[in-house]
């Protein structure tokens, strides 16, 4: 079958187009992630390793340990999708399979809109309507319960690790809701009906097919909130308390990357400080980059693409 | 498929951009283009108005004195149609911004040292001052109630003393019952120049201090927990009992929050007022200060503001643009003549006309044209 | 068919529907939660000055956040020409035109991995790119860094949302003759129209909230934007400025200023699921 000569280059221009894009993405990438490491040089240089495992912070000794604030990115981060990823996946399974279409759509759009809400707000709703709910409601409750444990010691104030992953959990809560909803709708309706002619219900289907067709979007889903957590600065320095301890407790008060960068950059004028805010940043870039290289080796071998692949 | 909507919807939005990217947007408001007439306060030629028209001069830094800059900057418009834009990103930012030349002055809470300015080829001069307040929220105690002498408030920062009943703040405050609850500090999670004055001052008043912390924008807090911002410090504060915190001035009144007696060099008990935070400002030596670095903590005088500071400008010794250059030290001089009624109405203490004047002579000495002619005359 | 086993069915059944519903629901509340509160204390703010008046220092009368206004709009737009047909030719990339290639999946990793850049790190960079070298703030560079920001977004969802439409559609359009790119223009992004329509819109939702990435870009401005190289004023820095501030004239009108971008989100939300939307054949 001959192809037209003119749709022949239109293919060319299309892949060109197409290849400069995720070229030139792939570039930014890289720029930013040398521009990172030359700027965190001189800290690179100073610290070495040392970096990731102290525990100090100290801008007018020049002692940098990015500890605290690693533990505090992944504690308040692992919060936030524990809570986060299970809601959404039966919050799109509500929207998709349960909902009648003229629930369906409002819903959905008051989902989303929690996306739309600045992080600021989140920030400044969270220290003065959330933090002081948490502190005479939740945190008593807890500490009555569950007490003993001690993830939940020390005085209830309202803000910590707690307050700030249920906070970030309601950030990316919106970001994976509505992608796994447009998977779930994307899974072929063929598909799901033979599951349904051969008796299943609702949720064996979902469980069983729906979720296996989409995984790799569902897992593509997560690792769009787990981006939004793990960068998020204003809301969470809001109400983590902004210490540089390291405690098991989660009504205490932590930091995270993101927000020490955030808080302190601004102020920081001597080179080495600004250089280790940098290399905080570059840590949690690494971050990032290890979560991903775990879950892909986890996942990667055992799923294909499902749809696509022509 | 329709493609018409879409379609149309980006024509649209390529033309609204391509307007909004070549054009000059009018502003609607004519009076920014049109000075008062004869009379008014910045004693205006018409040619000079014309110089002005179509100017915006760019400033960025410190966050303590920006409301003040913004409406100093408001009025200055509104009487010579100069549009002065200051943004505050912190003082680092300010020192940053300045020395990358991508703004036309600088702002910081900190002074440089007079080898760092030479060393940039900067002057800096105070333009404006204000007390940082410490503030507790502890049950039976009022506003203005609590003594607390220098060890006791850097004991306290130090986490020596625990507890509000501690023999070393109760002897002090003889007549007020203090409950035996918990000292919860609280800081500044940010970088802050306000963090910056206080931490100069205990290093000032407390050896320990010295030694295990120092003076910081960000520091090593031996305890407690940060508040991003003023608003933060004072939200902590103001719902955790037995707690303290720092906070600048306008919040401590804004908010209602109890503020405590700190006692000055000279011995005595004062209370945060626009007042002590003057007498803070005159007793200070500023004309031996080398470029103007002059920290007002622990100042003497018998009613001073033991935690003072002033903000300060940074600008370049050598200006490529006169013209500019003068337009600019024109505000600032606006400002000493004519901005204190504003400044303390927003709870700021303008700086003492005899430093005003101590500027004025710098500016004439220093800042110059490349080719060596003073700006200011 | 006997009717324990079906009976244990149905019950997992119903129990995971009422969770289902009872999550939803949960979600709506802590919205509507969030919404009553920034509307009690930002309502108030709206007044005839707040869209048209420039900034007024705190105590005065009649201030606004119009040039803030325009200047988000202005900044959000060109951000979005930029990232969006970058992001969905990237997810082409990925998902039609070098599937399963190694290059691909390199470049894939890469854009997952810009996805959990704080987007303060992306404001820098671009000042390094965009300021520095020009000396100065300009609200171009501020469309920059958020466009940078919506990259990974747009480009990770349009490759997952491409990736999940059935081989037989593009089978189909070959078989028929269709080039490559009709293929995928025409059929493929019209089956996964919906999906990538999130995609931008996430990437704007995200975008909107942003602060640190304009404060070394776009810095902010008091007065109209005259042009696109100088310092733009836009809301999110404002919002930060004023919530900051200890003026209750000027933290209700960041309260305020907060409402207008959600609402503005959910307009363009709305806006764009119409425009876009499936013709019911």
């Amino acid at each position: 079958m001959a192809v037209r000569p003119t749709a022949r280059r239109g293919d060319r221009i299309y892949r060109g187009v197409a290849a400069a894009a995720g070229i030139g993405i792939a570039l930014v990438a890289v720029g930013v992630g040398v521009s990172l490491v030359a700027s965190s040089w001189p800290s690179i240089e100073k610290f070495g390793l040392s970096f990731l495992v102290t525990d100090r912070w100290s801008p007018v000794t020049e002692q940098f340990g990015a500890l605290s604030s690693v533990y505090g990115t992944l504690v308040s981060t692992v919060i936030a999708l524990v809570i986060a990823v299970p809601f959404s996946l039966v919050i799109a399974l509500f929207l998709v399979e349960l909902a009648p279409p003229w629930l369906a759509k409002p819903v959905g759009a008051a989902i989303e809109l929690l996306a739309a809400v600045p992080s600021i707000i989140y920030g400044m709703w969270g220290l003065f309507v959330f933090a002081p709910f948490m502190a005479e409601h939740v945190q008593p409750a807890l500490k009555n319960s569950l007490g003993f444990l001690p993830l939940f010691e020390g005085p209830p104030m309202g803000i910590g690790m707690l307050t700030a992953g249920i906070i970030l959990s309601l950030m990316v809560l919106p970001f994976i809701t509505a992608v796994m909803r447009d998977v779930f709708t994307m899974v072929p309706p063929i598909v799901k009906e033979a599951s349904y002619g051969m008796g299943s219900t609702t949720w064996e289907t979902t469980r069983k097919v729906t979720v296996r067709y989409g995984f790799s979007g569902l897992i593509g889903a997560v690792f769009l909130g787990l981006g939004r957590a793990v960068g998020e600065t204003m809301a969470v320095t809001f109400v983590i308390g902004n210490s540089h301890d390291i405690s098991v407790s989660l009504n205490a008060a932590g930091n995270s990357i993101a927000s020490t960068l955030a808080n302190e950059f601004t102020e920081a004028s001597e080179p080495m400080y600004l250089s280790a805010l940098v290399e905080l940043g570059l840590v949690l870039f690494l971050i990032t980059v290890l979560i991903q290289v775990g879950a892909q080796v986890w996942i990667g071998r055992t799923v294909k693409r499902a749809g696509g692949g022509l | 498929m329709n493609r018409s909507v879409p379609t149309i919807l980006a024509m649209a939005l390529l033309a609204a951009l391509t307007l909004s990217a070549c054009g000059e947007s009018t502003p609607p408001q004519a009076k920014l283009d049109e000075p008062k007439a004869a009379g008014d306060e910045a004693g205006d030629t018409a040619a000079a108005a014309e110089a002005r028209k179509g100017v915006m001069l760019n400033g960025a830094g410190a966050t303590f004195p920006y409301p003040i800059y913004a409406k100093w900057a408001d009025a200055y418009n509104k009487v010579t149609g100069l549009k002065l834009n200051y943004q505050s990103i912190g003082s680092g930012g300010g020192i940053a911004q300045i020395k990358a030349k991508t703004v036309d002055f600088g702002a910081s809470d900190a002074p440089l040292t007079a080898e760092e300015l030479d060393e940039a080829g900067l002057v800096q001069f105070p333009l404006v001052m204000g007390g940082v307040v410490p503030v507790v929220s502890i049950d039976g105690v009022s506003a203005g109630q609590l003594r607390l002498d220098p060890e006791a408030l850097a004991d306290i920062f130090l986490g020596k003393i625990k507890k509000w009943n501690d023999t070393k703040i109760q002897e002090r405050n003889p007549d007020v019952k203090l409950p035996d609850t918990e000292i919860s500090v609280v800081h500044r999670a940010d970088g802050s120049g306000t963090t910056w004055i206080l931490t100069n001052y205990l290093d000032k008043v407390s050896p320990d201090w010295h030694e295990k912390v120092g003076t910081g924008k960000a520091v090593e807090w031996p305890i407690g927990i940060g508040g991003k911002g003023n608003e933060g410090v004072a939200a902590y504060v103001q719902r955790v009992n037995g707690s303290i915190g720092y906070v600048e001035f306008a919040y401590a009144l804004q908010n209602g929050m109890a503020h405590v007696q700190l006692q000055n060099k000279d011995g005595n008990f004062v209370a945060p007022t626009i007042e002590s935070f003057t007498a803070a400002a005159e007793s200070a030596g500023w004309k031996s200060a080398p470029g103007f670095y002059m920290v007002l903590t622990d100042q003497p005088g018998a009613g001073s503001w033991p935690i003072t500071g002033a903000s300060f400008i940074l600008i370049y010794k050598e200006q490529a643009d006169p013209a500019l250059a003068k337009q600019m030290l024109e505000f600032f001089d606006w400002c000493f003549a004519h901005g204190a009624p504003m400044a303390k109405e927003l709870q700021y203490v303008p700086m003492p006309d005899a430093v005003a004047e101590l500027v004025r002579g710098m500016w004439r000495t220093r800042i110059a044209s490349p080719a060596g002619s003073p700006v200011w005359q | 068919m006997r009717r324990r086993p079906n009976t244990g069915r149905k019950a997992q059944d119903l129990v995971v529907k009422a969770i289902s519903a009872a999550a939803a629901l949960l979600g709506i509340f802590f919205l509507g939660w969030i919404l009553f509160e920034v509307g009690k204390r930002g309502l108030g703010a709206f007044d005839a000055a707040f869209f048209t008046s420039l900034p007024a220092p705190p105590g005065s009368e009649g201030g606004g956040l119009a040039n803030a206004i325009l200047g988000t709009l202005i900044i959000t737009a060109i951000a979005t020409v930029i990232g969006v047909p970058l992001g969905i030719m990237s997810g082409v990339y990925l998902a039609e035109v070098a599937r399963g290639t190694k290059r691909a999946a390199a470049v894939r990793f890469i854009v997952n991995a810009m996805m959990g850049l704080p987007s303060i790190i992306i404001g820098l960079f671009v000042y390094t790119l965009l300021v520095l070298p020009f000396g100065r703030f300009s609200g171009f560079a501020g469309a920059v860094a958020l466009a940078i920001i919506m990259l990974p977004v747009v480009a990770r969802t349009a490759d997952d949302m491409l990736s999940l439409v059935p081989n037989s559609l593009r089978e189909a359009a070959l078989a028929l003759g269709a080039p490559r790119w009709r293929v995928t223009f025409s059929i493929v992004f019209r089956a996964a129209k919906a999906g990538l329509v999130t995609g931008v819109l996430l990437a704007i939702a995200r975008v909107s909230g942003e602060t640190a990435p304009l404060l070394f870009t776009a810095l902010n401005s008091v007065y109209w934007p005259t042009s696109l190289m100088e310092p733009m004023g836009n809301l999110t820095v404002t919002i930060f400025n004023y919530a900051m501030s200890p003026y209750a004239d000027w933290q209700r009108a960041a309260w305020g200023a907060s409402l207008l971008i959600m609402a503005a989100v959910l307009g363009t939300t709305v806006l764009a699921r119409v425009v876009f939307k499936e013709k019911k054949r």
